[in-house]
């Protein structure tokens, strides 16, 4: 194999819990492998902490295929790094130079609070889902699957908005750390299908109410949350959300 | 045979014994389904659907994960698709067949009612999907499309292109987060649960960790159930995500849940190849690419021409030639070990010769590269971002890695555990696989379990019991939690040499080497002494930084590595005493003379459960025979 080890500084945020004050810390790592991923590089470095007896970087990562949205940190100033349509477990070493330094910080909006080192808080998502993100169908109450067809167009439509991973990369990449692509894509996978219809003009004014209260701030339309969305969800998502906002506003008052 | 175990199937017959016994269930009353709390722990497939489903029928749920969120859990990452007998394509299928092709594909070793009510199940759990607005592949007519898996001559897998599993766990987690909004299910997340409370003979509760703030907290209820996933990662190495564990399960053992089918381990054919020892995990490819892909490796020995220069005649399409009427869609454990074979005789490819190749140049010139891309479009994008090469242009190399645990806590047909009032639901019990799972079955199953059965035969223990009213201080709950401070404590306090993945790495070693893709007597039992003196390394030289009240990832790591080093044991132990080859337990002293898993089903046609007999003495195997009245027992063909 044609491994080379790579040196690589990192400055990496650190932050003993949220009310703290934090500060970049800088690492050197001399073997870094071309085939590591980012949080395997992370690791590497954090088997080196407790080895020296320093306290490791905390940071969020699960399934490390790019599908569970736990890991969320800023690499350079952009969530997830700098390749397209991919999140930070899924980017590899082999995008980058020996000698090259690296930034790593937490995702930062206000909705998101650190937690400790590159951990946050998004809870808030969570919280948006419990007022609109579901049809309200309760288990048991089902019609066979093929009662109602829907044309492959919509599902494909609703299928690409579905496929968010709720990561807040969107939210992070926003000057106004606004949720509106999160919420755009769930509102519009339910505004697409035909089982979606019954709740629309509530689950998107509740959900649209609940990511304002959450501290999320306003959509500009600069698109910096779609450019750096691992799953790359599509900006017609939030005008797809804005008819149905509006739709909704007139025919609730 | 021991009278512990009893399986408590209702009689009857296989085709209604599941819609009899629900009315033969006790139910509770509406008005006083809100005085029980159940506790689910996981969020997955399985502890999602339960936890919401029990909460629409009134319980009080109480929900726990580890992750920051519900939707993360690992259900997630499943990609194939979810089996379902609706036979939309007019191809043959039924709930028979389904039935049949999972006990078949389990090699003989799960219990056959319980199969037949998860066939049943797999047509309402579309049905609910769809409702849920799960976006399914659909065909241009409206109409939901379907692929074939390994396993089946039918098409019978709905999906969702190559994210299954993440469309059909947002659905459970969107139905979860509409009752937590409802409140009628609290939610805990960043919780890891370390101990099962047992009262008066009955699970009562648990105590789980704040991950944030370290606090052990107690939780009461008059029902537990785990949905907590496989032990897949006690190899170090496998598809599983980072925090997936046996902790959970493992600490309900230890309170006397017997572990049925330990050695039951799935070693999935299609997984990307390993590259280095700083390697984390390993990435599977979805199973559904064996529909369009081709398995071969080259016909001469150590062929370094890359695929594109060796010519047909030079290819050995070893399943093809093996398996002619299931080709390349043999189960996974078939394939894995054939791959396995070709690598050991010396056929392998890549720098390691640890791997074979997946073709897809004959579907590309078939189909199209767009209709390729349309089925696996983002199966091939992972795998050209780890790999670094396009599967459009040269093939991808593959090898098997550890993936899912068929083994797992030991479950009577209401899903209970030998421990009353403690359930297991999804991979985190050992029920409906045998042996073996097929593809696409583990979707079907974890919801099978949450949305429609346990939602029912809680009602039944409830119903059927009463409680003691308990408070946090009760000795019970107070010991519990006693245990587990000192526990955590201990960890901390070694300060050894060795970080904890050293630790995980070596037993991951020691793991795949003996207790892997083929096992043989000298090896598990060499196994058995390396964990055990591996365990005592870990127990004094351990080195766990950081503190018990804060954030704390080493302390969380460190205690699931304590628990998979006894799993590792128990997991050897059972293979050493099962002297047969069966699905995914390839002992070599038992195989045909074409090298196929060769059963003994007149010595070993039963699950083993363990029980925990205490620190000092072995565990006890209990067996419970499987009685198979519908399948023909009979050895397992593809060919």
């Amino acid at each position: 194999m044609s491994d080379q080890n790579m040196k690589i500084k990192l400055r990496v945020w650190r932050q003993k819990g949220p009310t703290y004050p934090g500060k970049l810390e800088t690492y050197e790592l001399d073997n870094v492998n071309e085939h590591m991923s980012f949080l395997e590089m992370i690791d590497v470095l954090n088997e080196k902490l407790v080895q020296e007896g320093g306290e490791p970087v905390a940071f969020d990562h699960d399934c490390r295929e790019g599908i569970c949205g736990m890991c969320s940190m800023t690499i350079d100033g952009n969530p997830h790094g700098p390749n397209k349509g991919t999140t930070a477990c899924q980017l590899h070493m082999r995008n980058y130079k020996d000698g090259d330094t690296i930034t790593v910080e937490p995702f930062r909006a206000t909705a998101f609070p650190v937690i400790k080192d590159i951990m946050v808080d998004r809870s808030a998502f969570d919280r948006i889902q419990q007022v609109g993100g579901f049809i309200s169908v309760s288990t048991g109450n089902a019609p066979d699957a093929h009662a109602v067809p829907v044309s492959k167009e919509k599902a494909d439509l609703a299928f690409d908005a579905a496929t968010c991973i709720g990561c807040g990369a969107c939210v992070a990449a926003c000057k106004n750390a606004s949720a509106m692509l999160f919420v755009a894509a769930k509102v519009s996978q339910y505004e697409l299908l035909p089982q979606g219809q019954p709740e629309k003009e509530d689950r998107v004014l509740n959900m649209v109410a609940k990511m304002d209260e959450e501290g999320f701030g306003s959509c500009s339309n600069t698109g910096a949350c779609s450019a750096s969305c691992p799953k790359e969800i599509s900006l017609e998502n939030i005008a797809r959300m804005n008819r149905a906002y509006s739709r909704a506003s007139f025919k609730k008052r | 045979m021991s009278t512990k175990l009893d399986s408590k199937i209702p009689s009857g017959s296989i085709e209604t014994l599941w819609q009899k016994h629900k009315f033969d269930m006790k139910l509770v009353a509406p008005n006083n389904k809100r005085k029980h709390t159940v506790i689910v722990v996981g969020t997955g497939l399985a502890g999602a659907a339960g936890a919401a489903s029990m909460a629409e029928l009134g319980y009080h749920v109480k929900s726990f994960c580890i992750q920051d969120s519900p939707r993360r859990a690992h259900s997630i990452a499943a990609q194939g698709g979810i089996n379902a007998a609706k036979n939309y394509q007019n191809d043959g299928d039924s709930v028979y067949r389904l039935f049949y092709d999972t006990v078949k594909g389990g090699d003989f070793r799960a219990r056959e009612a319980n199969v037949y009510r998860l066939a049943e199940l797999s047509v309402n759990i579309i049905d609910q999907a769809v409702a849920q607005g799960v976006p399914f592949a659909r065909e241009y007519g409206g109409y939901l499309d379907n692929r074939s898996f390994g396993g089946a001559q039918v098409k019978r897998t709905f999906y969702a292109r190559g994210q299954t599993g993440q469309q059909l766990l947002l659905g459970a987690y969107s139905a979860l987060m509409r009752q937590v909004g409802k409140k009628t299910v609290e939610l805990f997340n960043r919780r890891e649960m370390l101990d099962v409370v047992v009262h008066d003979g009955k699970a009562r509760g648990i105590i789980v960790r704040n991950l944030l703030t370290g606090e052990l907290e107690t939780h009461i209820a008059d029902a537990v159930c785990l949905a907590t996933g496989g032990y897949g990662n006690v190899f170090y190495l496998s598809t599983n995500a980072m925090a997936s564990n046996v902790t959970a399960a493992w600490r309900a053992y230890r309170k006397g849940a017997f572990f049925a089918n330990p050695c039951y381990t799935q070693i999935h054919p299609t997984c990307i190849p390993v590259s280095g020892d700083y390697q984390s995990k390993l990435t599977l490819m979805s199973e559904s690419l064996r529909n369009d892909g081709r398995v071969w490796v080259p016909k001469n020995k150590g062929d370094k021409r890359p695929p594109s220069e060796i010519p047909e005649e030079d290819r050995d399409y070893y399943l093809e030639r093996r398996y002619p009427s299931f080709g390349n869609l043999v189960p996974r454990d078939v394939a894995s070990r054939a791959a396995k074979k070709a690598c050991d005789d010396g056929f392998g490819v890549g720098a390691t010769g640890l791997s074979v190749y997946l073709d897809f140049k004959n579907a590309i010139e078939r189909d199209g590269e767009e209709a390729i891309s349309a089925r696996y479009g983002n199966l091939f994008h992972m795998y050209e971002k780890i790999a670094g090469e396009s599967p459009y242009k040269s093939p991808m190399r593959i090898y098997p890695a550890v993936h899912y645990t068929m083994g797992g806590l030991w479950v009577d047909y209401h899903l209970m555990t030998t421990v009353p009032g403690l359930f297991a639901l999804g991979e985190a019990n050992f029920s409906d696989h045998g042996a073996n799972r097929l593809g696409a079955s583990a979707l079907m199953q974890g919801l099978a379990d949450g949305y429609f059965v346990i939602p029912s035969t809680i009602g039944n223990y409830l119903a059927n019991h009463s409680f003691d009213k308990m408070t946090e201080d009760h000795d019970a709950f107070r010991d519990s939690k006693e245990q587990c401070y000192k526990r955590t404590t201990q960890l901390l306090k070694m300060k050894g040499s060795k970080t904890v993945d050293d630790f995980h790495r070596r037993l991951g070693h020691i793991m795949w080497d003996n207790v892997g893709m083929a096992r043989n007597k000298e090896g598990l039992t060499s196994a058995i002494t390396d964990i055990k003196s591996l365990r005592e390394e870990f127990w004094s030289d351990a080195r766990v930084v950081g503190e018990a009240d804060q954030v704390n990832n080493e302390l969380e790591k460190a205690g699931r590595v304590a628990d998979f080093l006894e799993l590792g044991e128990l997991m050897a132990r059972d293979a050493l005493e099962r002297n047969e080859s069966c699905g995914g337990h390839f002992r070599e002293e038992y195989q045909t003379e074409e090298g196929e898993a060769l059963r003994d089903d007149t010595k070993f046609s039963h699950a083993a459960a363990w029980e925990f007999k205490g620190d000092s003495a072995p565990p006890e195997r209990h067996k419970e025979e499987l009685k198979f009245d519908h399948v023909k027992l009979a050895q397992r063909s593809y060919k």
